[in-house]
């Protein structure tokens, strides 16, 4: 198990290797569709300040509003893969070290993860309890109006939120391995006829 | 006809509530049984003890066990005693309460404007399925189906050349063999797969995604069925793709098959892929009042 605190520098990042389990703390901001199709034709200078060196997740929370206050109450990660349009230009633009998300990314992201220095964190898809538990504060949020709740960008501090890297700046992809593995694996079974 | 609607409409608040936060033994179960196959340590051994670790949180918390609450699905018994939009009003009232509350996320969303409706109502959501039957009680069935695994899910049309897929069981065992290669982690295995075989696309779709409401070790009355869930149980577990595609000992935590007749032309095979987060109640009421939600 490594821990990983926001923000984190270009070295740590590309120490890590796919198969690593880490826990991950510090202030990260939520981001979904509507973010990352804003994120691909706008550069504002406050999201630049809140990424550079620190991640996006992938998520749509669920949230509360008690004595004015926001507090998440469910946030798992969604697939990741809608994404990929825009992710490897947004890391670069905004000098993100990584993303959170599940479901794994494609060939564009994995190239721009070894270029500019950011793995794929995947996070477990439905713990949504648990990881809104590992949120210790909403701190601001943007575009909530213009997105809607599940789409804004939520900002939060963290501690603890558990990990698998997925994706490295080395170019491996467990999601590739695994692939490739259960395809060979089922390849008997497309041979046979067995009902 | 007069009944307690009040009653009712609070029962299915209740019911949404034990959908959204309370998984299933069953399923529970399955999950333990998943974590102490793998490799202590490994990333599927870590992501079980997260998953169940989540469940038990959830539970004991009241809050969702997924953030995405999914298409509510709704499938209802009900007898002359009934008239159906009356049940339909109380479902689309305990909703719109279940929204405020937490229960659900706000999921409901306007296909041409974009805009999301902010009480999880709108054109066939919440979706209810009527079914006549003989009795004076009412049952309902609820299930939660998150979008991510509704990705994933899938429909072929056989005969398929590539798949060397013809009409029948071998036909329908490599159609799913093939969906769940193709899924992957995506759909937040180990997954539950429902499969439907005949009817028209739509009908098809339909039987498969009933067969997620049925208990996870159930085995079709049709001894053909059940020996190609069996079959499929084993084969999709020996894939390697493991919890969350991480790789792993289990991909699937069940299989359940039902079909439909067809015309000659058509032989649909549809595939319902569910998350581990199989999150399905069924609620009884009789004599104006909830009997058991279980």
């Amino acid at each position: 198990m490594k821990n990983i605190q926001l923000p984190v520098d270009e070295a740590t990042i590309r120490s890590l290797q796919a198969g690593d389990e880490v826990r991950i703390s510090g202030i990260m901001v939520t981001g979904r569709d509507a973010a990352h199709k804003y994120m691909s034709n706008h550069k504002p200078a406050w999201l630049k300040k809140l990424l550079a060196g620190s991640l996006i997740y992938h998520c749509g929370p669920v949230l509360l509003k008690e004595h004015g206050k926001w507090r998440i109450t469910a946030a798992g990660p969604t697939t990741s893969i809608r994404e990929e349009p825009y992710q490897g230009e947004v890391i670069k633009k905004f000098g993100l070290r990584g993303v959170i998300g599940k479901g794994g990314m494609g060939a564009k992201t994995l190239a721009a993860l070894h270029e500019h220095g950011a793995v794929y964190f995947h996070a477990v898809g439905g713990a949504a309890t648990l990881i809104a538990q590992c949120i210790e504060e909403v701190i601001d949020v943007h575009m909530l109006d213009e997105f809607g709740a599940p789409e804004a960008f939520w900002v939060i501090r963290v501690k603890d939120f558990p990990a698998v890297v997925t994706m490295d700046t080395h170019g491996t992809s467990l999601h590739d391995a695994v692939q490739a593995r259960s395809t060979k694996k089922s390849e008997p079974l497309f041979r046979k006829v067995v009902l | 006809m007069e009944h307690d609607i009040k009653a009712l409409e609070q029962g299915v608040l209740e019911l949404i509530r034990r959908t959204a936060t309370d998984l299933p033994k069953d399923v529970e179960d399955a999950l333990k049984a998943a974590r102490n196959r793998e490799k202590i340590a490994s990333p599927a051994f870590g992501a079980l003890s997260t998953i169940l670790e989540n469940v038990a949180m959830a539970r004991k918390r009241s809050t969702p066990i997924c953030q995405d609450t999914g298409t509510n699905v709704y499938h209802i018994w009900y007898g002359p005693n009934w008239w159906p939009p009356h049940i339909e009003a109380a479902i689309r009232k305990a909703t719109k309460t279940a929204s405020k509350k937490g229960y659900l996320r706000l999921n409901v969303v306007d296909s041409i404007s974009g805009s999301n409706t902010g009480n999880n109502l709108g054109l066939r959501n919440p979706q209810i399925h009527f079914h006549p039957w003989n009795k004076k009680s009412l049952q309902i069935k609820l299930l939660l189906k998150g979008g991510g695994s509704e990705n994933v899910s899938t429909q072929y049309s056989l005969p398929n050349a590539t798949l060397g897929a013809g009409r029948d069981l071998d036909g329908i065992r490599r159609s799913v063999l093939d969906a769940v290669l193709k899924a992957q982690g995506k759909g937040c295995a180990p997954g539950v797969i429902g499969i439907g075989i005949g009817g028209d696309r739509g009908s098809s779709y339909d039987e498969a995604k009933m067969q997620l409401l049925r208990p996870l070790g159930d085995r079709s009355t049709l001894p053909q069925l059940a020996k190609l869930e069996e079959t499929l149980y084993q084969e999709l577990n020996s894939l390697g793709i493991g919890p969350m595609g991480f790789g792993g000992k289990t991909t699937v935590l069940g299989v359940l098959a039902g079909y439909a007749h067809r015309i000659p032309a058509c032989f649909f095979v549809s595939v319902a892929y569910n998350c581990w987060a199989s999150r399905r109640r069924t609620l009884l009421f009789s004599n104006e009042r909830v009997t058991s939600i279980a």
